[in-house]
């Protein structure tokens, strides 16, 4: 049993009185646990999604260029656009002239964010693994550690830090004020805002997608004048599936432009 | 002391309103200057609208952490 058919069923037996969904659906029963090196592993629900949503982009992006062809068909068209918009949009235009080389780590950050973000309309799925903060707190981790190495490796620990602690071109008195703010900025807000973000937006989806389909069914079982209110929550909950559809897109492309963004900063001095 | 006002019940999402007032300035603010801009200008669209959606990214993440702490520090 899904946690959402949980909810529902906690709808439908609690009565009288509605009862919003909580943070319930975002828990799931372990359907397998064990323990490694002392530390408990569970298998939920959302890792099998994410297992799932990972192997099928891969699946897709291996058969888009399984059989290239000067034409594209259909297929290949859909791959290569894909990834031509992180290779030049985002790793040649945000990055620079020395970007190319990220184009495939970007790629492999944008299909995979887009695939698990995916999930969170896809029947029988409904969930997006991205909106538990685990999973978006990794990846935010591993931009963070690979913005700051580069930006070592490609200026130098002396100047890559200087730079950030001291601002070129601000006035001496000025740095009391910025040189905080600086460090504030590039080593806690950065990485926290990515990964809040894109969990913030696929958990307030997924509760809104909840909020609209529970109410709808709760308002049906009611009755009466109910009946047409209860429409319109169903109506609302298809019309924000489509909203969900474009917050996924979105959210992934501003998760890749955002690392694009600092890792423009780590590679080119000015700021 | 005596209690002169009290309030009950999902105070979060009071929070949340006042936390989306100003992204939601913000970001209206960051699209219509992409808007105007590419009518302004149209060729540089695709040059500022990485802008706008770093614009817009930024200024939204007030809203969502607002979204966020009621759940996170509620009850």
């Amino acid at each position: 049993m899904t946690p959402s058919a949980h909810a529902l069923g906690s709808v439908l037996a609690a009565g009288p009185g509605f009862e919003a969904p909580g943070l319930e659906a975002f828990y799931p029963h372990p359907l397998w646990s064990f323990t490694l090196l002392g530390i408990p592993f569970e298998i939920t629900r959302i890792t099998l999604i994410l297992w799932i949503a990972t192997l099928a982009m891969i699946g897709l992006l291996v058969a888009t260029v399984r059989k290239p062809q000067i034409v594209p068909g259909k297929l290949q068209f859909l791959g290569e656009s894909g990834y031509s918009l992180v290779r030049d949009g985002i790793a040649r235009d945000v990055v620079g002239p020395k970007g190319l080389s990220f184009a495939p780590f970007l790629a492999a950050l944008f299909f995979f964010i887009l695939a698990n973000n995916m999930m969170s309309i896809i029947p029988f799925a409904q969930i997006s693994p991205m909106s538990k903060f685990a999973f978006p707190l990794v990846l935010a981790l591993i931009c963070y550690v690979i913005y700051i190495w580069i930006g070592i490796r490609e200026q130098g620990v002396g100047k890559y830090f200087k730079d950030i602690l001291f601002l070129p071109g601000v006035p001496v008195f000025m740095y009391v004020l910025v040189t905080p703010i600086e460090i504030l900025q590039n080593f806690i807000v950065r990485p926290f805002t990515l990964a809040v973000r894109l969990f913030a937006n696929m958990f307030a989806g997924h509760m809104l997608l909840l909020v609209f389909s529970l109410g709808a069914t709760y308002l049906f079982t009611v009755g009466g004048l109910s009946y047409v209110f209860g429409g319109i929550s169903f109506l609302m909950a298809i019309v924000m599936t489509f909203f969900e559809l474009l917050v996924i897109f979105l959210q992934a492309y501003v998760f890749t432009v955002l690392m694009g963004t600092y890792l423009n900063g780590s590679i080119e001095a000015e700021h | 002391m005596d209690v002169l006002a009290a309030l009950t019940g999902s105070i979060g999402s009071v929070g949340y309103g006042l936390a989306a007032i100003g992204p939601g300035i913000g970001v209206g603010i960051v699209w219509a200057a992409y808007i105007q801009a590419t009518a302004r200008q149209p060729e540089s669209a695709g040059l500022t609208r990485t802008y706008a959606f770093l614009g817009f990214a930024l200024s939204e993440a007030l809203a969502l952490i607002g979204f966020v702490v009621p759940f996170v520090f509620g009850t």
